[in-house]
């Protein structure tokens, strides 16, 4: 191909690009702009094969059955997840992404051997280094988010030198691969990485592992710019470059979004004490009630808030608490859904499960504007919900999720909890709204108890 | 290229990638994110052309390892915000 042409297809791709994230940011272009970054994306896979620079082409066939692979695995990977598990498959396509990077810097350092330059070196350390963190890092947010291991930050005792030894180490190998080059010191810094990464995931809480997420997916973005710098590829630098830059802004926006400043959720696992042990055994009594009492309320009540939470999405009750909240509406109930910015386990969660069931967005009411309308609301209903409305983020400085901004359901008249049982949420923190005396719980799959509720509330 | 070309480009996409998505709702705040990541999927090219040139067993295994993960986190990415966003479909997003 014409080397002109293939420059000018590829600035094509990465300005598709740029309008795919612009696209991504309205709800109206998102799936528009979506739709025309794998446009792009597809070009440029195609152009590759015909790169005027690239002059051998020892493995063509090898690399289509690759890539044929990747589909088979990738896209039924895609298209059978359920919601719910949304986010674990972005943290893990997420690792990959960063994997990739890390071995292309490793293969390019290989064939470059002695007649790499000091500034490609030092691509290839910067690649070699985040990539690997970003790959195992990821992994163990996939890990946590799939529940394979406990969702409580892992902390163990002399654990911050521990990660500051390993990160230390990485760097200093990274300087001897620069200072020495050769192959052993660039596996060992692979090696390192991995572990970092492993390290640096752990004492994550549960609660801050979207924002993990989305740092690393920034961290990925800026590995493949510096493999880009190594290849003399322009559009890998302005696509990678477009993901790290987004990325941090985004990463920015949801710690915002819950309050906490981006060191206090990377580190704050390191300065927070082990708790003490949560007075387990101590059996408090709490009130829970039949789906008729919960119907009675309901139906009662002139206005109701419904706060979603991970429950929901678990027990796929998305339709269900459409139906009720429907019937509340008929019977002239004034109803709105109170959507926590992380309710769920992903920023947004709730707002793409509701909108599945065809919740009208005027309905969808962030937490800012409703939280001073709790005094008038008679009724807050929360489904599967936990640490998003728990008192603790104010009251208990020092617990994993103090300083997060919560729905301030305790100003309201009635809180209805549904739940599984008394386990705490994901955050592996006791809440003590469950034992108020304003609060009624209502056990089970939150499905089932809505279904009994709407179904007692017709019988009203 | 030259290092000062290089450094421009890398420059300006930051400015633009900050500016892209500094108007994005929370509502948006998870696809945003899972289409940024099936971009840096891109890697890919990246991939392709490194196992297009290996020779030894060695560079051609692993050039060929990250086509296979670049290919899945492109793809995957892909489909998988089209699913997401499939959702928000038909309605007049007046947020």
């Amino acid at each position: 191909m014409n080397s002109n042409l293939y420059a000018l297809l590829g600035l094509g791709v990465a300005v598709s690009f740029v309008m795919a994230l612009k696209g991504l940011s309205a709800p109206k272009t998102a799936r528009r702009g979506n739709l025309i970054g794998a446009f792009g994306a597809t070009v440029a896979t195609i152009i590759v094969f015909f790169d005027p620079t690239s002059v051998e082409h020892h493995n063509t066939l090898l690399i289509l059955a690759a890539i044929l692979f990747g589909l088979l695995v990738g896209v039924p990977a895609a298209r059978k997840i359920q919601m719910t598990q949304m986010p674990q498959l972005v943290a893990l396509f997420n690792g990959v992404g960063g994997g990739a990077a890390a071995l292309v810097a490793i293969v390019e350092y290989l064939n470059l051997g002695d007649s790499a330059s000091i500034g490609e070196v030092i691509a290839t350390v910067f690649t070699v280094l985040v990539g690997s963190v970003s790959f195992s890092g990821s992994i163990i947010t996939f890990l946590k988010l799939q529940e394979l291991m406990t969702t409580r930050p892992v902390v163990f005792p002399g654990g911050r030198f521990i990660i500051a030894g390993t990160l230390a180490g990485s760097l200093a190998t990274s300087g001897w691969v620069i200072a020495s080059g050769g192959t052993t010191p660039l596996l060992v810094l692979a090696g390192l990485s991995l572990l970092f990464g492993v390290l640096f995931v752990l004492p994550v809480g549960g609660a801050d592992v979207p924002i993990v997420i989305s740092l690393l997916n920034a961290f990925t973005g800026l590995t493949v710019a510096a493999s880009g710098y190594v290849l003399q590829s322009t559009l890998l630098i302005v696509a990678g470059t477009l993901v790290g830059a987004s990325g941090t802004i985004l990463t920015r926006k949801m710690a915002e979004a819950m309050g906490r400043s981006l060191f206090g959720t990377l580190f704050g696992a390191f300065t927070a004490k082990p708790q003490a042990a949560t007075q387990a055994g101590e059996a408090r009594p709490v009130k829970s009630g039949s789906p008729e009492d919960v119907a009675i309320l309901l139906n009662y009540a002139s206005r109701v808030v419904i706060v979603p939470g991970f429950g929901l999405a678990v027990a796929q009750a998305q339709h269900t608490v459409r139906e009720l909240a429907d019937l509340l509406a008929a019977k002239g109930v004034e109803v709105a859904y109170g959507i926590h910015p992380v309710a769920g386990r992903m920023p947004g969660h709730m707002n793409v499960l509701l909108a599945e069931a065809n919740v009208p967005y005027e309905q969808l009411v962030e937490m800012e504007e409703i939280n001073p309308t709790f005094p008038q609301t008679d009724v807050v209903l929360i489904v599967g919900a936990n640490d998003v409305v728990n008192p603790a983020a104010k009251t208990t400085p020092g617990c994993p999720i103090y300083g997060m901004p919560i729905l301030d359901v305790a100003g309201a008249g009635n809180v209805i909890f549904l739940k599984r049982s008394m386990r705490p949420g994901f955050a592996g923190i006791e809440n003590d709204l469950l034992y108020d005396a304003k609060t009624t719980l209502l056990f089970g799959d939150a499905k089932d108890s809505l279904t009994k509720v709407v179904s007692a509330l017709k019988g009203l | 290229m030259t290092t000062m070309a290089i450094l421009t480009i890398f420059v300006l996409s930051v400015f633009v990638g900050f500016e892209v998505v500094s108007k994005v709702s929370t509502t948006l705040h998870t696809p945003l994110m899972s289409g940024a990541n099936a971009i840096h999927g891109i890697i890919l090219v990246g991939a392709i052309l490194v196992a297009d040139k290996s020779t030894s067993t060695l560079e051609t295994t692993l050039a060929i390892a990250a086509v296979v993960l670049a290919t899945i986190n492109m793809v995957g990415g892909f489909v998988v915000t089209d699913r997401m966003l499939e959702m928000f479909k038909g309605k007049g997003g007046k947020k």
